[in-house]
């Protein structure tokens, strides 16, 4: 059965990989719903964050294999139950309809939404969240017309206390130290 | 004695500065490489230049297409253990190279494939010979990198090799700009040891290692399967100690058939379509199933939904990400396989399975009553492959390295041949390269020179990289080559014949005279038809000092079995077409 996963990776800076990450997903043809990457905690170490429609099964072979990239430190999955994760909206609407009736001023409100930016031509609207609930309020705008809309991918991070990113560093230096290699 | 002035130490500094090229190559000497396979153009003009000056120390083998060079590298990486390295020039002889890198990719080859690329402005230009080789390459390499700036050299050849070698082996493809390899360097070298984002292997698990050793002490019918993985981990000796003391039947991989002697009583054969009859049958009813470096192709493994599903399965791999992959293991022991064959040896009780090993030998004499005798005596005065394969391994008292190219003739050579020892079989097993089998018969003898490589070879495949002929001439290389010749791409009109109602569709094909281009070549060559001259013609191809070309016109239609069709299951494999 086919459910939602999120699948994190962390990996150094290198040109090129997010390439080597993404076809691993087109050779097994599995579509890529979501796909965020920026710098983690650590400087020059990047985090991935992923969404697929999938298999577990298949989730798990997939995170393997990006795993086994050399410049991938470590990849791992979720589903979404077990992260916290966030997406971010942004809506432009014409500041006419603003003017006209209170309306999107009361949806922003109840949609905990932020204005950024008014000019005598639009309104910009930031709105974070799930994707169902960045879409409603795409929705409700719409009415009056959204003149631009966009959405991030997902960002997220585990239930666990903390990142641990640095720790994991230390761990891994004494695994490699560990291994006595057979060119030596 | 004065302090030296400050305009000669700016001398000396400037002396030490050596071009990117330069660089390259004393690289490469650092990383002890003694043999480099390529092909020159634009893009790496600067290395080769550099290259000039150190023929003492490196022999570069002037292939005759960029094919042949990787896969010469290939073969010498497999015959030797090293890294095999080749260089290319950008776009087309980059392109070219492909094959070679996908090859050594699926069957865990490590290469350093240096490729020569436009002048890092022009990129991204559609420049003259300009191909996005990092990107072709991606899907296809362990890891690939683009050098810019000579600065970057010797780090990126450094981990070039430790990547290629160390683990998993594995193809590395480093692009490298012209302008870095006409620019300046203070050239210090230091080998790379480790890289943080990259595990090559695990340590051994001493729980998983123990849980293993309480299945095989209590199995009954205890079967081990050893792949590539036992030879490239040199764990050849290790396996034998283990079989020997838990007193397991074992069988290869294609790839892995020179791990253990053939003539080792516990030695059932080949595994696969076309493997041995008691390998492929006892695989669904042994309870152990132990797995050695392999990864359960599905060459080796038919149908996976009826795959040894009544056994325990126990996988010992370096590769996490092949740890139920295709067979979910009961117990997965990560690892280097000798490391943990050494240690599993320790833990198994000394055992004797005598009724279970026994059951091999009767399926093995059931297979040599229905396909063996008929494939080494015929009847029928037409040569078959197998006779002509036996008859090189007899005369080669089972020492030779058998390279084979693809299709019948592979599986003729893997099945006939006779292996004493290790690193002794090169074939292109995963992606099941077409034209493999000449050039990687190169790389082998210049690996092994003082073994007798001998190359069999399809009419077919033969012909998709014949032009080697002439790297084989130039470089007098001793390389026997057998074509196995019938006329016709036999192994896709086997299946013709046996799945598609005998519809031959364009897998006829008519040859040239090899023996005549061969001379064309400078190389000597003789054509049999006849069990007579067959015995002769080879005799005279062994005791040739030289290379030797052996063009065996062998029965048209005939058909490599046992075989276990698409999607049947090993325990269904077929002794002949009329089952």
């Amino acid at each position: 059965m086919k459910e939602e996963f999120i699948i994190s990776a962390y990996s150094e800076n290198h040109i090129g990989l997010l390439n080597r990450i993404t076809i691993i997903f087109t050779r097994r043809k599995v579509n890529i719903e979501s796909l965020t990457v920026s710098e983690s905690a650590l400087s020059g170490i990047s985090k991935f964050t992923i969404v697929v429609r999938e298999e577990r099964s298949r989730v798990e072979n997939i995170v393997k294999q990006i795993e086994k990239q050399v410049d991938v430190l470590k990849a791992y999955f979720h589903t979404n139950e077990e992260m916290i994760f966030q997406e971010i909206a942004l809506y432009k609407v014409p500041t006419q309809a603003l003017m006209e009736s209170d309306q999107i001023e009361r949806m922003v409100r109840k949609h905990n939404a932020r204005i950024l930016e008014i000019t005598k031509d639009y309104t910009v609207i930031e709105k974070t969240g799930h994707k169902e609930e960045t879409q409603e309020l795409f929705e409700g705008l719409n009415k009056f017309g959204v003149l631009q809309f966009i959405r991030s991918g997902r960002v997220a991070i585990t239930r666990s206390a903390n990142e641990r990113l640095s720790e994991f560093l230390a761990e891994r230096d004494a695994l490699l130290a560990s291994i006595e290699m057979k060119s030596n | 004695m004065t302090a030296p002035s400050k305009e000669f130490m700016e001398m000396k500094q400037k002396a030490m500065q050596i071009t990117g090229a330069e660089a390259v190559i004393r690289s490469l000497l650092e990383e002890g490489v003694e043999t480099i396979f390529g092909y020159p153009g634009g893009a790496i003009m600067p290395v080769y230049d550099a290259l000039y000056d150190f023929d003492k120390q490196v022999r570069h083998i002037l292939t005759r297409h960029e094919q042949g060079a990787v896969h010469a590298a290939q073969g010498y990486a497999r015959v030797t253990g090293d890294v095999g390295v080749c260089f290319a020039t950008s776009g087309p002889g980059a392109t070219n190279l492909i094959t070679g890198i996908a090859d050594a990719m699926i069957d865990s080859t490590p290469l350093v494939c240096i490729t020569g690329q436009v002048a890092s402005p022009l990129l991204g230009t559609d420049a003259f010979q300009e191909s996005d080789v990092v990107g072709i390459s991606m899907p296809v390499t362990k890891w690939n990198y683009q050098i810019t700036t000579p600065e970057e050299i010797p780090t990126a050849i450094a981990q070039a090799f430790y990547i290629a070698r160390s683990g998993r082996p594995g193809p590395v493809v480093l692009d490298l700009t012209k302008d870095a390899q006409f620019g300046k360097v203070d050239f210090t070298y230091k080998r790379c040891e480790k890289i943080r984002s990259y595990v090559p292997e695990y340590p051994l698990d001493k729980e998983s290692l123990k849980s293993a050793a309480d299945l095989i002490n209590s199995a009954k019918k205890p079967f081990l399967l050893f792949g590539q993985g036992v030879v490239l981990s040199g764990a050849e000796r290790e396996l034998q100690e283990f079989i020997e003391k838990a007193g397991i039947p074992a069988a290869g991989t294609l790839l892995g058939l020179s791990a253990l002697d053939s003539e080792h009583e516990l030695n059932t054969g080949m595994l696969g379509m076309h493997g041995n009859y008691g390998p492929n049958i006892k695989t669904n009813e042994c309870d152990v199933l132990i797995a050695v470096g392999m990864r359960f192709d599905d060459r080796v493994t038919g149908d996976v939904k009826r795959y040894a599903r009544q056994a325990k399965v126990i996988h010992l791999e370096i590769d996490p990400s092949e740890i139920n992959k295709i067979i979910k293991a009961d117990v997965a022991v990560l690892g280097d396989a000798k490391k943990s064959l050494r240690m599993l040896t320790r833990l198994v009780k000394k055992q004797e399975h005598t009724d279970w090993v026994n059951e091999f030998h009767q399926a093995a004499d059931i297979e040599n009553e229905k396909v063996i005798q008929k494939d080494l005596f015929p009847v029928k005065p037409g040569l078959t492959m197998g006779e002509v394969v036996r008859m090189s391994s007899e005369l080669t008292n089972n020492q030779s390295v058998v390279v084979a190219d693809v299709g019948q003739n592979q599986m003729a050579a893997a099945r006939y041949s006779k292996f004493s020892k290790t690193r002794s079989h090169i074939s292109s097993g995963g992606l099941g390269t077409m034209g493999f089998g000449l050039p990687a018969a190169i790389g082998a003898k210049i690996g092994a020179p003082d073994r007798e490589v001998v190359a069999f070879v399809g009419d077919g495949g033969l012909q998709m990289t014949i032009q080697e002929l002439g790297t084989i001439a130039q470089e007098n290389l001793p390389v026997k080559l057998v074509v196995l010749n019938n006329h016709f791409l036999g192994m896709v009109r086997q299946w013709q014949q046996l799945f598609f109602e005998r519809r031959y569709s364009f897998t006829e094909m008519v040859n040239p005279d090899f023996v005549k281009i061969a001379e064309g070549f400078g190389i000597p060559g003789k054509q049999v038809t006849t069990r007579e001259e067959l015995k002769v013609a080879m005799k005279e191809m062994i005791d040739n000092p030289g290379p030797f070309l052996l063009d065996v016109l062998v029965e048209k239609e005939d058909n490599i079995f046992p075989m276990v069709p698409t999607g049947a299951s090993v325990s269904d494999i077929l002794l002949s077409a009329e089952e």
